[in-house]
This record gives C-alpha cells, structure tokens and sequence, in this order.
C-alpha cells in the first residue's frame, strides 16, 4: 500500500567525512510523501549529518539529494527551503532576541509577497501582507499550542516549547519535507505524547512529508511508517517499525544496547 | 497598539530636534549639534550593522571619509556643483561597501573584526598619502558649502535642520526597515545564520545588503560634513573615529534606534563637558567609558529601560492574582525601541 | 632587483619579533578569557616609556628594563582584576570596549605625566653596525631577535613543563572543565593578563632603542598585534609569533620595494587577501568564534 505513494525525497550514495573521520558511507534514504519517516541510531551514527546533507548544511563527497525529483544537490540552505526542505535542530536554535510571533513570522519570510520598497512606504500591500502573514503565524502557533505566548520573547519559554515553536517556525515556511532534529530531547513524558499527536497532524492534516531523527524509541515506533537505521554512518536496516523491531542485527547493534 | 507607540516616538523625537537649537545660547552649540546629527547618523546604519544583524565593523569611518572626500573632490577640484557632489559621494561608499561586502562578510568574529579594521586603516593612510588628490595629513580645503535648488545654507541654524531632518528621515527608514521581513531576517543572521538560511533567508545578500545601508547612511554624514566645515582632515577618518562610532553604538545600546541616537549625542558631546576639566578630559572619558560598560551593560537606553521597568513594577506593585507578568500583549514589542 | 632584501629581512624580522611578542599577548589573554584585549599596544607603550623613565630616574639600564616589565606586567594584573573580573561572562562586544576604555585612560595617564614628546632609549651594546651577508646590521637587532627567542623558548618550557603552563593550556581549551578540575580560571585570567603585559612590555622595552616611544606608540603596536595573532590563527601561540615576524618582513620589503610612503599600509592588504582566501588565518582551525 505504501509503495504507491509517491518518492518525496530521494537521497541516493551520500558519503561524508570530516578530517579524518568517515561520518557517512554511501548512504540511501527515501522519504514518501505523507509517510513519516525516522533515522535511528546509536550516538554518532550520523543522524544529523544525514539531516545536514538533506538541507544542505553539509557539502556531501558525492551522492545526490532530490525533492520530488528536482535535484538539490549542491545548491545552498535557502534555496532548498524555497524548494521545500526546512529542518529543526537538535541544539535549539531560536531566534532569542525576537518575540514568539516574529521568531514564526520570520519563518514565513518567503511568504510576505512584499519588497523592500513597500516596507520603506508602508504600502497598503505592505499592511495587507504583514497582516496576512501575521495571522497565518499565529494559525502555527496555534498548531503546537503556543498561541496564547505570542507575544513573549522567545526567550523566556521552557525549553519544551521553545522546541514546539521551532517547529512552529518550521511549518511556517510552508514545506513539502520538514526533518525534525530530537525534537523530544529534554521533554517529559506527557510533552513528548503532544509531540507525537502533533507531528502526525502535521503528516495529516499540513500534509507535509516528515522526517524524524529521534532517540525516544516509544515515539519513533508510535509515528513511524518507515525506519531506516544508521550504525557508524552506514545503513544497517530500513523497514516498518515491526519489521526493525524484529530485526535481529537492529536488535543487536542498538535496541539491546538499551 | 505597537505601531503608534512608534508613530509617537518619531514625533516626540522630530519635536525634540526642532526645539534643540532653541534651548541653546549661541552658533557653537548649534555646530556641536550639527556633529551630533552627523554622527548619529552613522551611528544609526552602523547599529543596523552590528546591534541588528551582529555584524561587526571596525572600520566604519573609512566610508564616512570616502564620500566626505568623493564630495570635496567633486565640487573642489572638478568644480561641479554640490548637488553631483553629494550624490556621488554617497555611491562612492555604497560602491566601495557593495564591492568589499561578499568576501568580508563570509568572516565570522574576531576575523571579521580584523578585516573591518584592516580595510579602515588602508582607506586612512590613503587618505593621508594620496596627497595629489586629499591635499594629505594637511587636509582639504575650500570645499563649497552646501547650496541646493538655489537655497544656500549659510546660518548654522539652517544646516542643523538641514541635518535635523535627514537624521529623522534616517530613523524613519531604519524604523520600517527593522519592522519588516528584512529587519527579521537580520536580526535572525544575528543570533543563528544556521537557522535564519533554514528559513529561506539569503544571508550573504542580507548582509551585503545591510553593509551597504550603513555605508550609505556614514556616506550621507560625509558629504553633509564635508560642506559643513568645508575642510576635511584625514585625522577625522582613521581608527579612533571607528572605534568611537563603535562606542556609540554600545554604549547607546546595542539593537536599539534610539540608543543609537543616544549613544552618539552623548558621546559627541560629552568632551564639550569635559572641557572644564582640561588636560584630564581624555582621562576622564576612558573612566567613563569602562564605567559604563561595567555598570550599563546594556547601554544607556537599555540602563533606562531597566529603571522604567523597575518603576513600574514598583508602581504596579499589586498585580490581579493569577495574571503572569509580562503577558499583557505589545509589553515587549514597545520596550525594545 | 634584489638589491637590499637581505636589509630589508633584518629590520623587518627586528620589528616582526616586537609584534611577535604583542600577538603572543593577545593569544595569551584571548585563550583564557575569550577576550580580545585593546590595550595590549598599551603595554608595550608602557615597557618601553617606563625604561625610559626609570633610566632617566638614575636606574642602570638592565634594572630599568626589568622594572619597567615587571611594572607593565602588574598593570596587566590590575587591569583583570579592576575592570575585567567583575564584569564577568559580559558580551564580547562590551568587554572589548571597556579594554578600549583601558587603553584610553593608561595613555591618558601617560600623556598627563610625561607629556607628549618623543623619547630615546640607549643600544643595548652601542650602535656601531655589524656587516652580515650584504647587510648591515644593527647590534639591537641582534639583542631584539635573541631576546624574542629566549622569551619564546621560556614560554615553550613553560607551557609543557609546569603546572601553571599546564592549567592555561587547559583552560584555552575547555573553561569549564579547567573549573571542575580545580584550576582556578579567575586565577588564569589575571595570570594571563599578567603574562601578557610581560610580553609586550619586553617588545616595546627591546623595540625602543631603534624606534624611540611616545605616548601614542601603542595604537599602531597593537593594531599589529592584533594582526598578527590573525594571520597565524587566532588562539595559536606558534601562528601569533610566526604571524608577527611574517608582518614585519611583509611590511619592510613593501617599503623598500613598492613605497614607504604606504609601509603600514602593505601589511593589512595582505592580511585582508589572505582572509579572503582562507578565513580563519595561516594556521587558524577550522571553526572560529563570533564577536
């Protein structure tokens, strides 16, 4: 059944190194539109680095990255957010010296349909679209819940929800693929289950591809469709969440690392 | 809510620099004003530089000398009228800005710190040896001064609201910069070029962008100068100007418009105070200087903002129960400035 | 065509090892603390005027140089401990104002005291020059490139073979857990900032005889500094002396060849090319800090 949806996201013999060290080796990944789609692996098995070379933080030694069969390769971080690749990170990255609606205002940057001349004039399409893309911002907080803290700088939001309103800012680029870096890193329990409820809304209702590089075995295999697992920047195994689970080299090189 | 609180802070500053002049006794204060304009005018582009986008420039008064030289040149010594004069002035240091803009920028820190400087102290010594054209460490002399669709301006109280008035313009486009898509996506570059690029934000173009903005703004100061004093001196561009451009910024307080503002009146004429103090005065403005950063860390308006904070706590001392500070919508959109 | 270069090599090495010992200053301190220090030229204003004052005070000239450093070093001292540590973990930026305001208030206070003449120092050994090769070649050359290299052996043998060596070296690489292992980082930085005013008061003290001093000398001296320690790679002790000699050498073949006229101008042409090319100078890693 899930082999009829379409290829969202091809990446194809990717191989990195930095220095010395080989952190990926002839690595294939395949994102399906409306699946969710997680890497596992154990502690520098280059998860993040897969995540870098897709949104092109990270100059691969060869391989090629497509989206929805455009090639991406080579080109520069915001050119392939324009294309529709947009990442979270696992060390948060909030814009801390913003308010929460600007940090998600700025991620809509590519939607205010105005130029530097309308802000210089303050033009009715100026208003028009910073108040357009103002309330479509605050629809993204409501999303993950944060509407209610609009106005607080970034900042001072636990470091839960400043997570959420990473990824608020993420879906306010309007994405087709959004890869998501540990987004439950430092959450309790019950934060975590918001997390996965939120993530699926954002396969089902945004319809936007995920990728999830994720440590919390309990939630990458509650949203998983596929799996691809990473041992020392190699593929050790891809398949549904049953089938990891099953798999005894998986089994053997991380889950009974546990 | 957040938009007039702006529109009333840019009308309480127009009317606090058309009442200025009236406060003062005499013609050389108003020329102290007048340098206070200039220099918070740099100060202004400089700060969308560094207290907004988080790139630092150590060499700033290099593009305040280029057009105040471009200018003097123009109508000095090829005899043009002031008005080619000015304009070219400014594409100079736009120019010169744009081109040295993409390979700077790509430096990060204490290595975009080094090239700014670098680049400041080449333009000064050129400044000081290219005699044939600057007149050398002696200066250049009999610039014309300023004349514009027939008004010459010949009072200083006439050229300080000449420069009253494009020190507002400049704050007014600074202001709806900052507001806008542009303003967030430098102040983004600021804290993460990681994450602002993963938004979409062409960062080498922003910052090229930005570089350049404050170019123009010290080249408008330049040229304004230049037909002020109708003489120009190498000495006025060199390190110590940039450094002091610098101070500006900070000790106003960084990110802030109106610090900018602040920071470059009080600096500006801050020795003109200290003049009672003779031969100690540059003591005194070092002390100052650390005294400040030790105790201000957030500059003089961030310093404000925090008494005005603590006021109104002390005011407001008995909050209805069950209300979280600070959630009262547009708090701290209007005390940023 | 290359008629002089072997003169043009000496003095420019005898200059390059002043600013060698300046940039060695500005690692020092930038290792320990993060911090850019703008009075650094101050310090070697101050090791050269000091000699000249104590000199002149009826001090023999060995004992007035080794006053003179040892004073310019206590000032680095108090420096740390008056304006720097109680600022704590400010903004760069701010810190490197206020090192600013420092550099301001010591020339000040330089000016104030000894106005603003221009003052000789006495060769170490006479000034009758040595021929060598096609050169010739002043004795005080000779005295600043192996007084430099003393310093740079001591500095050597310091940082591999005591405790105090060790813990800086620690303490550049990983503040936090310098703290946890014991190592005092307050301690550090003020000994940093000590050692600092020590190795530039040696270059302004050794530089004097051949360049004379004022009270202005610093800004330049520093702003060589700071360029040398960028082009060997900031944080590097080895690139900030190797830096230092490149840019006196750099500096002196510009101006015998192309023009004196723009002598100060040659080194930062070619340290802004070279940043150009490779961002994070000669021998910088990869990754550098943000301001």
């Amino acid at each position: 059944m899930a082999e009829l949806l379409p290829e969202l996201l091809a990446v194809r013999g990717v191989s990195v190194r930095f220095g010395g060290v080989q952190a990926l080796t002839e690595v294939d990944l395949t994102a399906r539109a409306g699946d969710i789609t997680s890497v596992i692996g154990p502690n520098g098995a280059g998860k993040t680095t897969l995540l870098g070379v897709i949104n092109g933080a990270v100059t691969p030694l060869g391989g090629s990255v497509r989206l929805d069969g455009a090639d991406l390769s080579g080109r520069p971080i915001f050119e392939r957010a324009a294309a529709g690749v947009v990442r979270t990170f696992q060390n948060l990255e909030i814009f801390s010296n913003m308010t929460v609606l600007e940090n998600v205002m700025t991620g809509g940057h590519l939607h205010a349909g105005y130029t530097l001349l309308d802000s210089l004039l303050r033009t009715p399409r100026f208003r028009r679209e910073e108040k357009r893309l103002a309330a479509l911002c605050r629809e993204k907080l409501d999303f993950v819940g944060l509407a209610h803290k609009a106005h607080l700088p970034a900042a001072d939001l636990p470091y839960g929800e400043q997570r959420l309103l990473e990824i608020a800012r993420a879906i306010a680029v309007e994405p087709k693929l959004l890869l998501l870096d540990e987004p439950a890193a430092g959450m309790n329990n019950k934060e975590t289950q918001q997390l996965g409820a939120i993530i699926r809304r954002i396969r089902g209702e945004l319809s936007i591809g995920v990728v999830l590089v994720e440590h919390d075995m309990e939630l990458v295999m509650d949203v998983s469709d596929r799996i691809t697992v990473l041992n020392f920047g190699r593929i050790l195994a891809e398949g549904t969440p049953r089938e990891i689970q099953d798999n005894p080299e998986v089994v053997a090189a991380y889950l009974g690392e546990d | 809510m957040a938009v007039s609180a702006r529109s009333l802070q840019l009308a309480v500053f127009a009317g606090l620099l058309a009442a200025a002049p009236l406060a003062l006794p005499n013609d050389y204060y108003i020329n102290i004003l007048i340098l206070c304009c200039f220099n918070a005018l740099i100060v202004m582009g400089l700060n969308l530089l560094m207290g907004y986008a988080g790139q630092v420039s150590l060499g700033h008064a290099a593009f305040f000398g280029l057009a105040a030289y471009t200018t003097a040149f123009v109508t000095a010594t090829a005899g043009l009228p002031v008005w080619a004069g000015v304009p070219a002035g400014i594409a100079v240091s736009a120019l010169v800005a744009w081109l040295i803009a993409v390979p700077t920028l790509k430096l990060q820190g204490n290595y975009l710190a080094m090239a700014t400087l670098g680049f400041g102290i080449i333009v000064s010594i050129v400044f000081n040896e290219a005699v044939n054209i600057t007149g050398g460490p002696s200066g250049f002399v009999g610039i014309p001064r300023l004349k514009l669709l027939g008004y010459a301006f010949t009072s200083d109280t006439a050229y300080y609201y000449l420069a009253a008035g494009v020190l507002w313009l400049a704050t007014l486009v600074s202001r709806r910069i900052i507001d806008s898509r542009t303003g967030r996506a430098l102040r983004a570059i600021h804290v993460s070029e990681q994450a602002a690029q993963a938004m979409g934000v062409d960062i080498a173009r922003h910052k090229r962008f930005v570089f350049v903005l404050s170019a123009v703004y010290a080249g408008v100061a330049g040229t304004l100068y230049a037909h002020h004093l109708t003489f120009v001196a190498p000495s006025s561009f060199g390190f110590n100007f940039s450094v002091q451009l610098i101070t500006m910024v900070v000790l106003g307080g960084m990110a802030s418009l109106w610090g900018a503002v602040a920071g470059a009146f009080f600096l500006t004429s801050l020795p003109e105070f200290l003049r009672v103090f003779e031969e100690m005065d540059i003591l005194i403005y070092g002390a100052m200087l650390v005294a400040c950063m030790m105790f201000m860390p957030s500059g003089l308006v961030g310093g404000l903002g925090k008494l005005a904070a603590w006021l109104k706590r002390k005011l407001t001392a008995n909050p209805t129960p069950g209300q979280k500070p600070g959630q009262k919508p547009g708090l701290k959109a209007d005390s940023r400035g | 065509m290359l008629f002089g270069a072997p003169q043009y090599l000496v003095s420019g090495l005898t200059v390059g090892a002043t600013y060698g010992l300046t940039a060695l200053g500005f690692t020092m301190i930038y290792n320990t603390t993060g911090i850019i220090n703008f009075a650094q030229g101050e310090f070697v204003m101050l090791g050269g005027m000091l000699s000249v004052v104590l000199l002149k005070a009826g001090l023999p000239l060995p004992l007035a140089i080794l006053a003179a450093v040892l004073c310019s070093a206590l000032a680095g001292c108090l420096m740390e401990r008056a304006v720097i540590r109680p600022v704590g973990r400010a903004a760069p930026v701010n810190l490197v104002i206020i090192t600013i305001g420092v550099s301001i208030l010591v020339r000040g206070v330089v000016m104030l005291i000894w106005g603003k003449d221009t003052f000789a120092l006495p060769a170490f050994s006479g000034a009758k020059p040595l021929r060598f090769l096609e050169a010739s070649v002043q004795p005080q050359s000779l005295w600043v490139l192996a007084i430099t290299l003393l310093v740079l052996g001591a500095l050597k043998l310091f940082f591999s073979r005591t405790i105090h060596g060790k813990a800086m070296l620690a303490c550049a690489c990983e503040r936090k857990a310098a703290a946890l292992m014991g190592i005092s980082v307050e301690r550090m930085a003020m000994f940093s900032f000590g050692m600092s005013g020590f190795l530039g008061a040696v270059g302004g003290a050794i530089l004097t005889p051949i360049t004379l001093t004022s009270y202005d000398v610093g800004v330049m001296l520093g702003l060589k500094g700071f360029a040398a320690c960028i082009l060997g790679g900031l944080g590097n002790p080895f690139g900030a002396a190797a830096g230092g000699l490149i840019l006196g050498v750099l500096e002196s073949f510009g101006a015998g060849f192309i023009s004196s006229a723009y002598k100060d101008a040659f080194a930062f042409i070619v340290l802004l090319l070279l940043l150009f090319v490779k961002p994070t100078g000669l021998f910088g890693g990869p990754k550098s800090d943000r301001v």
